[in-house]
């Protein structure tokens, strides 16, 4: 019997290298990686709204966002928080190691149908990872979308992950930057504080028919907030969210990540708009 | 050669060197076809400190000899479910090794292909062998299937006659009055998204061990779960692939402990939600062949018939 060439293996993880790594709060800590050849670095290509499959060998392999943008091309970037067995092993990785990492996988943002329209990123707790990614890419292609804004909502300062990052944001006059805090234990933060729902109120002067909005971030956040966008009467399928998911494959095989009884979210999420989370149940 | 073998009062699929110890009458296997194609646990790849490896070299040619028309209808399903997106070379590197030889079986009181609309089938199998007697009626299915007849000519005759055929015909009349189950699957996927809430998946839920029994048996389950296993000393190991569950606990739960189907309720949903509704508005077919494992394993009696009865609002015997 003849045997056919031997089919590519997405199992396989790549070696790639942990550049810098700093934190962002106490528990999540930002990573830099690099595919360990430069070429190879330069021309991985992904979109907004991706994941990574990050590998420590003899402990596991788990899904993590993608915190940077590919109109940076050359670095991958994470957010992580420490929450179990594989972070509590990426944590202790010192900068210049060798860590496996295969993808991306998953839709990302539609950015295509998203062309032209006012962008409203809204985000909570970790939700700015994910986001952080599509936000630089609408800033690196400014002239792809109408107006675009920023509303994030942290519990206290300390806690409001890439902070400087945003704070330094509101300068820019083609960005909308409102940050917000429930709390100020610090006396000087210097943006709103309340609740992210407030912020609502300065999103103003926009066609709803042309906007996008996509909101990540706690369970908690999504019923009060989608609450608010859809008084705005932003089309449904033009509200984007990201869901996560238990996922040991990132490639449709495994089944944890299953949605309905057959959405694998890995190949079509992460990102559902919130028609199709109303229409498949149990989502959010 | 892999083929049913009885076992006590059950038959299981084995390797066989002896061929008198095949048993043409065997009809369910414990368990179906996938344990040689996706293994209960084999390891994906070596890791040490050079990096990663796989080794397909050592993975062996064989034949399955006696898979009945559900097992490949359901073999169909496999297929295509690690060809798409993107393709699972662990499965096809076993699967372009394997040759499949159907084999014509009678039902049992469990057995309901014919309500799945598997009761035959035209493709999946490189040789079909229907039972007529005195002979076999072969079907060729593949170009391999052909390289076998060619090369045992004394074993086949080319001249299949009109007589032979009405013989088929007959035998094919006689199996179709031998299913016993009483089982309609008409507008399964509509009533399953109707009773999304019904009372009816607590009620089981309440019952099911979530032992996982039911989609270890199943011939279209594919999940797993990954784990690394490494060695005490050096950085060196497997990472290994297991056959998992949607009926276990952990399924469904992610790092830090959020739990998206922490009820029994939840998960059995999920299985019957898929089997009978979303994977036929998939592919136009629900991911159940028929092949009545799940009846025959579930220690609590929850199984296809069961769910389907309940959940069309019938009495179902205890």
């Amino acid at each position: 019997m003849s045997h056919a060439v031997q089919i590519k293996n997405p199992y396989l993880p790549e070696a790639m290298r942990l550049i810098r790594r700093n934190p962002l709060t106490e528990d999540v800590h930002f990573f830099q990686v690099r595919a360990v050849d430069m070429e190879r670095a330069l021309s991985l290509d992904y979109s907004p709204g991706q994941f990574m499959m990050v590998s420590i060998p003899g402990i596991g392999e788990a899904p993590f966002s993608i915190s940077s943008t590919p109109s940076r091309p050359g670095l991958l970037e994470f957010g992580i928080r420490r929450v179990g067995r594989i972070t509590d092993a990426i944590f202790k990785l010192k900068e210049n190691s060798l860590i496996g990492v295969r993808g991306p996988y998953g839709n990302g943002f539609p950015i295509d149908n998203m062309t032209g329209h006012n962008l409203i990123i809204v985000m909570g707790g970790l939700g700015a990872i994910p986001l952080r990614s599509l936000l630089f890419y609408a800033l690196d292609n400014r002239d792809h979308f109408n107006n675009i804004y920023l509303l994030y909502g942290a519990k206290r300062p300390a806690e409001m992950l890439f902070r400087k990052e945003f704070l330094n944001l509101r300068e820019r006059e083609d960005l909308k930057c409102l940050l917000t805090v429930d709390k100020d234990d610090t006396g000087k933060w210097p943006c709103y504080t309340g609740l992210v729902t407030n912020l609502f109120r300065h999103v103003t002067d926009f066609d709803p028919q042309k906007t996008t909005v996509v909101v990540i971030g706690p369970p908690v956040m999504y019923k009060f907030v989608i609450a608010e966008i859809l008084k705005l009467n932003i089309p449904k399928h033009q509200i984007l969210m990201s869901l996560e998911r238990r996922m040991k494959c990132g490639v449709g095989k495994c089944g944890h990540c299953i949605l309905g009884g057959y959405i694998y979210t890995c190949l079509e999420g992460p990102v559902f708009s919130y028609w199709d989370v109303m229409n498949m149940k149990g989502l959010i | 050669m892999n083929s049913g073998v009885r076992q006590d009062n059950r038959f299981i699929l084995q390797k066989i060197d002896d061929v008198s110890t095949l048993d043409l009458t065997a009809l369910r296997t414990t368990l179906p076809f996938k344990k040689l194609l996706v293994p209960p646990k084999f390891s994906l790849f070596h890791f040490d400190s050079k990096g990663y490896a796989t080794d397909f070299s050592t993975l062996q040619k064989r034949v399955i000899f006696g898979l009945h028309p559900c097992d490949i209808k359901a073999l169909l399903i496999m297929d295509e479910f690690h060809a798409k997106e993107f393709k699972d070379p662990y499965y096809y590197e076993r699967r372009n090794r394997t040759v499949i030889i159907g084999l014509s079986c009678l039902p049992d009181d469990k057995c309901f292909c014919n309500a799945t609309g598997n009761e035959t089938v035209t493709e999946g199998f490189d040789l079909f062998l229907t039972d007529l007697g005195e002979y076999f009626l072969v079907w060729v299915g593949s170009s391999r299937g052909d390289d076998l007849v060619r090369e045992c000519p004394k074993l086949t005759d080319a001249n299949v006659g009109h007589e032979d055929l009405k013989k088929y015909m007959q035998w094919q009349k006689h199996r179709s009055r031998q299913f016993k189950m009483d089982i309609d699957l008409t507008a399964m996927p509509e009533i399953v998204e109707l009773s999304y809430d019904s009372h009816v998946w607590e009620q089981e839920g309440k019952k099911c061990l979530s032992c996982g029994a039911c989609t270890i048996v199943c011939p279209t389950c594919p999940c797993y779960t990954v784990l690394d296993e490494a060695e005490l000393v050096k950085m060196e190991g497997e990472r290994v692939r297991r056959w998992d569950s949607c009926m276990f606990r952990e399924y469904s739960m992610v790092a830090g402990g959020h739990n998206f189907r922490e009820a029994r309720s939840e998960r059995l949903r999920l299985r019957f939600i898929h089997k009978l509704q979303s994977f036929v508005g998939k592919f136009g077919k629900p991911a159940c062949v028929g092949c009545g494992r799940c009846l025959d394993t579930c220690p609590v009696g929850i199984d296809i018939l069961s769910m389907v009865k309940h959940l069309q609002g019938e009495e179902v015997r205890a």
